[in-house]
């Protein structure tokens, strides 16, 4: 049990950096996945399908093939994703603006994947808006934006905040999987790390890199819990 | 869904539709210029397109067509045979997992009355940790990643003198994980119906094990359908994690191939478009089943929708399927 004391800062620096590239991937996703969802929902046909086809695309693909894609395609196209070096922003996640590009990879393929997720859940919101709300508005002449931005979405964000959080729980443990494509330094690679090539007990390891994804996932799960049956009473 | 979204819109005139038509079409062009200046222009610029890195994949004439299919087919087959295996375990544990935990929260209201005391607080303690321990387990698999699951049981086995093929490790893995997400399903489908149900069971005399057995679970997995087969479509894709313990499935196969043949976008464009038609398909099934439900329930009118409260939380599971 003593490594678990001994390693501690390796715990928690792995901690911290999936902590960095869940933080980031979450906006990221929330971002895209809105644009998606808008996508989705417009009343222009072309845009219509470009949302269905991405949404079908990425949630049908496993992240492990979006993560191969990240990491062989952009170099083929002659990108290390730069443009995710955004000054200022790789002063607090230093891994953005690191020579290497496997972290700044795997927070595109995150994004990318969970953005679809995000979408969903957003869509599910707005469908679950009475239809008469948006009707009304449109007899009021508002149009698409105008109906979304003060009638359609203020209401939908209750009903689409506890798909949401599961999105966002997923997407925690999906960030796993990032210690098997090159970043180093995270939970799932520190443990990969700490066992075969430190030669620790792997108990021990295994609790304490347990422990470490636990924190973020069960409380928030908690939480969305609580919401729901909170939701459920007021209706 | 169409129907529910064109709510938020009037249907577009002609004025409206000649925009549409001009604009996605401008649009597609710059769409077009833009790909091919920042898409096929560097990929083609390192060959990616050439017929030597694409024959073994599409052309039936190249030498190692053959045999990359063949591989390929081991690796599908492999894949098919890890996910039926966890789809079947995982839906047994699941549906156990689920049955005990509404078995001892019905127990946990019994006082024993007329047993010995020491024996009556012996059961009600035995109970307690009972529910506590499953409890306990529900919460620690649900929020482990999958991955780390199939890792650790890899690692974990073979420390304490087990080993098995890497087959078991990624079907253990990933049964850990499903059967824990599939009981709670289940789990809220039952307590999700109406409470008149496990009472009217109740009053023609049937023991608790029997409700749950011939009430309860039935119509959990009638109203849960759709979650459970969303679920099913993520333990399909799950096995793709696989590689991480080198069990042979498809994406490990690619890798292989990969290794001698030194083409990863292609190889990985021809495997997603097959986990792209699989996994589409599978999801239509669920959509097909759930409609049928419906239809299935007005046309039997028995009441038209099942309970809002396991409505929210069947939403809530099928939105959470982004789980790899």
């Amino acid at each position: 049990m003593s490594v678990l004391i001994d390693k501690f800062d390796v715990f928690a620096s792995g901690f911290w950096l999936t902590l960095q590239i869940c933080f980031l991937a979450a906006i990221g996703a929330l971002i895209l996945g809105s644009v998606v969802a808008v996508l989705r929902i417009s009343p222009v046909p072309p845009l219509r399908a470009l949302g269905t086809a991405y949404v079908n695309t990425f949630r049908n693909l496993p992240l492990t093939i979006v993560m191969f894609f990240a990491a062989f395609g952009l170099p083929a196209l002659g990108s290390n994703a730069d443009f995710l070096r955004i000054p200022g922003l790789d002063i607090v996640f230093s891994r953005l603006g690191t020579d290497l590009p496997y972290f700044r990879f795997a927070l595109i393929a995150l994004v990318l994947y969970t953005a679809a997720f995000v979408c969903e859940a957003l869509r599910s919101g707005v469908n679950a808006v009475p239809a008469g709300q948006a009707e009304a508005a449109r007899s009021l002449g508002l149009t698409f934006i105008q109906n979304l931005r003060h009638v359609v979405l203020p209401q939908s964000w209750t009903a689409s905040v506890v798909p949401l959080g599961s999105v966002i729980i997923a997407m925690i443990k999906n960030s796993a999987l990032i210690g098997f494509f090159g970043v180093i330094g995270d939970l799932s690679q520190t443990a990969d790390q700490l066992t075969s090539a430190g030669g620790e007990p792997f108990i021990p390891v295994a609790i304490g890199i347990s422990i470490g994804y636990l924190i973020m996932t069960v409380p928030l799960g908690a939480l969305l819990d609580r919401v729901e049956r909170r939701q459920a009473v007021a209706r | 869904m169409t129907q529910q979204s064109s709510v938020l819109y009037d249907v577009p005139g002609p004025r409206q539709r000649r925009i549409t038509l001009f604009g996605s079409v401008a649009a597609l062009i710059g769409l077009l210029v833009g790909a091919y200046f920042l898409i096929y222009q560097p990929l083609d610029e390192t060959g990616q397109f050439s017929m030597e890195l694409w024959g073994p994949l599409i052309d039936p004439g190249n030498e190692n067509f053959a045999l990359v299919w063949e591989r390929l087919g081991v690796g599908i087959r492999n894949t098919l045979i890890a996910a039926a295996l966890a789809i079947v375990t995982s839906l047994v544990v699941g549906t156990l997992l689920a049955v005990l935990r509404i078995q001892l929260k019905g127990l946990a209201q019994r006082r024993y009355a007329g047993l010995a005391p020491q024996l009556a607080y012996l059961l009600r303690g035995l109970n307690l940790t009972l529910s506590v321990v499953t409890r306990f387990c529900v919460e620690v698999f649900r929020g482990l990643p999958v991955v780390i699951t199939i890792f650790f049981v890899a690692r974990g086995f073979p420390e304490f003198g087990i080993t098995f093929d890497n087959l078991w490790y990624l079907v253990i893995g990933l049964t850990i994980y499903n059967s824990v997400v599939i009981a709670e399903i289940l789990r809220s489908g039952m307590q999700g119906l109406a409470g008149g149900q496990a009472e009217a069971a109740a009053a023609i005399g049937l023991a608790p094990l029997q409700t749950t057995r011939m009430i309860l679970l039935p119509q959990a997995f009638r109203i849960m359908l759709p979650a459970l087969i969303s679920q099913l479509v993520v333990v399909l894709k799950d096995t793709s994690l696989g590689f991480i313990i080198s069990y042979e499935e498809t994406l490990n196969i690619g890798k292989q191939i990969i290794g001698v043949l030194d083409n990863p976008i292609q190889v990985y464009t021809v495997l997603a478009v097959l986990f792209i038609a699989v996994n589409y398909s599978l999801s239509k099934l669920a959509q097909a089943v759930q409609r049928r439900l419906s239809r299935g329930r007005r046309a039997a009118d028995t009441p038209a929708q099942p309970p809002a409260a396991a409505l929210a939380s069947q939403a809530r599971i099928s939105e959470a399927n982004g789980d790899s």
